[in-house]
């Protein structure tokens, strides 16, 4: 019953904030359901809940972990949403908010689903949940973004679904299994049918890639994260992605079961590298922020990839790197939300000299700065250091040199755009920050730097756990 | 009933055929159309004295891939008045070269995949060309509403993929399909339907602000 509660929780509370008419009703809707759904997930931290519908909905480590890593980036956001909706009024008034729950809703099934029809079913709810978010302003560029965003993305599950139909004839051979569950699939990973599980894999690894934003499939992410009011491109790089990567796991979870791992890893190193290249190029000399975020996160997805790629202690790196990706990437584009609204005459803002006009955004931008580029004491120093110790304990030299390499041509564009946006000269221009803006974004920094300080001994269980079922180990 | 199966598949090629070649939107939509109703008739010509299920997956098929999707489209380019493509990035003759080339390559790989029933064997290859022929629609055609009929080729040819395994995967399957059919072209639709009031056109080549 729980894992029916995880989704019905936030869609029940998307209807009725729809229905309310006054604003701040739904604005403490959003509140609820985001706080009554983290309530949930600590109950299933708690007490595991019981496998429904034959083993279609399950939570296993992994899912648990992804399930969580939303819930609080939500909660955070929900707030942030508070004074974002009392700042900007975003066109569609009540249907922000539960088209913002709706996420929520469809996130829970994707991370609940053992089942990889059902799994595609919530992705694809994802994606529609998010599409009218982007389009907020109803001016060109967001459009050309939103229609960008829907094509590649809808082709991108079509490929995926057609994956999800090849991984059913690979398991044709095997008839006893419940079609399409993870654990059958596992389970009878010896009787699937090579050829198509290789097919299905290479299907959806582009399906899901595109929903990642791994390169070459990632041309719709700075269109999209730079249009998209700040929030939305947080949950977008934070919380969409984490569950297109916990699809990606799932196939992975399957082949490595199946032992195709040396077709699978070559693909997803392929990949990874692409994206980390790919990202490294369009960083040098990008001026917008959002954009900036955008490349950024097209670097971290290839991250995900090598690391599942490498397996081993990659595999838990892997993971764990999702986790501080998610949160970085909410406090970067929750800080870069703050900078960037106008003031309440509608001024344009300035982006340089931050740190005199919003000095909590500027500081938070530094720390986001040093979080994403994988500096110590910060969560990501730690999950790139175990993807890199897999490339150098698999023997893997030259991959290992090339990511570190890419790594530092990142850094230096990142830390010059963004030194330049937080020091450079006054620009008396845009908004000051209010305290609610203010306080969520301290709130992910301060999880950052938790994370890269201690991790609890539950949370290392279930990494330990999650790396297992992709063939990994923890360090 | 293999020779319909076979009769009706051929059809489906053919309607994809005529997307690739004819430059009048209309033609294209009505194409997908016809190519909709030949997906719904499908099931039933597949398992003959078909169960409730198989009833149900062919009605709404033609419901949905027949009727309601096709006239949406019909109405988006009325509001826009737009009668043809003017400029594809590939051109007609070539465009039903690649049609041949995909169909040819899909039955080429069709034989190497080993396939699970010998009797739906055709089923493979023609979804596959489909897909292809979807993409490719999706790819080079620059009307946005000749985007939304690439993308509707592209899902039918997922679909019958998918009617390989209408028995054994349960209901969801379809309506993964049909639910994704509908919602995404529904939301495309709308889109379009702001293109053309925001830029006075559904040229989606137009759609060029956003770059590096």
């Amino acid at each position: 019953m729980l894992l029916l509660a995880l989704i019905a929780v936030p869609a029940l509370a998307a209807v009725i904030a729809y229905a309310r008419r006054t604003p701040q009703w739904r604005a403490t809707w959003l509140i609820v359901g985001a706080l009554l759904h983290l309530a949930l997930v600590t109950v299933a931290w708690v007490v595991p809940p019981l496998p429904l519908f034959k083993g279609w909905l399950a939570l296993d480590s992994l899912g648990l972990i992804v399930l969580t890593t939303v819930s609080a980036l939500f909660a955070v956001v929900g707030f942030y949403a508070v004074g974002y909706l009392r700042r900007e009024s975003p066109r569609g008034g009540r249907a922000f908010a539960s088209y913002l729950l709706a996420f929520l809703a469809a996130a829970s099934l994707v991370a609940v689903s053992h089942h990889f029809a059902v799994l595609w079913v919530g992705l694809e709810a994802t994606t529609l949940a998010v599409a009218p978010l982007i389009y907020h302003r109803h001016d060109r560029r967001s459009l050309e973004a939103v229609w960008k965003y829907l094509v590649i993305s809808s082709v991108g599950i079509a490929l995926a679904l057609l994956g999800v139909f090849f991984l059913a004839t690979a398991q044709a051979g095997a008839p006893s299994a419940r079609p399409l569950v993870l654990e059958d699939l596992i389970t009878d990973a010896a009787r699937l049918q090579p050829a198509w599980l290789k097919a299905a894999f290479i299907f959806l690894l582009v399906g899901f890639g595109t929903k990642m934003g791994l390169a070459p499939m990632h041309t719709w992410k700075p269109d999209t994260y730079g249009e998209a009011p700040s929030l939305v491109g947080g949950l977008m790089a934070g919380a969409l992605t984490s569950c297109a990567f916990l699809g990606l796991a799932r196939i992975t979870q399957v082949a490595v079961a199946a032992d195709i791992a040396p077709f699978v890893q070559p693909l997803l190193l392929g990949f990874g590298l692409l994206s980390l290249v790919v990202a490294a190029a369009f960083l040098v000399g990008q001026t917008d922020l959002k954009r900036l975020l955008a490349y950024s996160s097209v670097e971290h997805m290839g991250l995900l990839a090598i690391g599942l790629g490498l397996g081993g202690v990659g595999a838990y790196g892997a993971v764990l790197h999702m986790i501080n990706n998610a949160f970085v990437k909410g406090l970067l584009f929750l800080a870069v939300g703050n900078v960037l609204l106008p003031a309440r005459d509608g001024t344009p803002p300035g982006v340089s000299g931050v740190l005199h006009r919003a000095p909590v955004s500027g500081f938070l931008l530094l720390i986001g700065l040093f979080a994403v580029t994988g500096s110590p004491p910060f969560g990501p120093f730690l999950s790139e250091f175990a993807i890199l110790s897999a490339a150098f304990h698999g023997g893997h030299y030259w991959i290992a040199a090339t990511v570190l390499g890419l790594l530092a041509v990142i850094f230096v564009s990142l830390g010059a755009r963004v030194l330049g946006a937080v020091y450079g000269a006054a620009a008396p221009t845009g908004a000051r920050e209010s305290a609610w803006l203010a306080a969520a974004p301290v709130v992910l920094a301060l999880v950052v730097l938790g994370l890269g300080v201690f991790i609890p001994r539950p949370l290392f269980q279930a990494l330990a756990a999650a790396a297992g079922t992709l063939g990994g180990w923890a360090p | 009933m293999p020779r319909v199966v076979e009769l009706l598949l051929l059809l489906v090629i053919l309607t994809s055929f005529i997307v690739l070649g004819t430059t009048r939107l209309s033609a294209c939509i009505r194409a997908v159309a016809v190519q909709g109703l030949l997906l719904g008739l499908l099931p039933l010509a597949l398992y003959p004295g078909g169960s409730l299920h198989i009833w149900g997956l062919a009605g709404g098929t033609v419901l949905l891939k027949g009727v309601i999707l096709p006239r949406f489209l019909r109405w988006a380019i009325r509001e826009a008045a737009v009668r043809r493509e003017v400029e594809p990035r590939v051109g007609f003759a070539l465009s039903l070269l690649v049609g041949v080339v995909a169909v040819a390559a899909a039955f080429a790989i069709s034989r190497i995949l080993p396939l699970p029933e010998r009797e739906r064997a055709m089923l493979v290859p023609v979804a596959l060309a489909t897909v292809i022929i979807g993409l490719f629609v999706l790819t080079t055609r620059s009307k946005a509403v000749l985007q939304v009929v690439g993308y509707l080729i592209l899902e039918n040819g997922v679909y019958l993929f998918g009617l390989t395994h209408v028995e054994r995967v349960p209901f969801l399957v379809e309506v993964g399909v049909l639910l994704d059919v509908f919602v995404a072209v529904f939301i495309m639709g709308i889109v379009v339907f702001h293109i053309n009031r925001e830029f006075d056109s559904l040229d989606s080549t137009r759609l060029t602000e956003l770059t590096d």
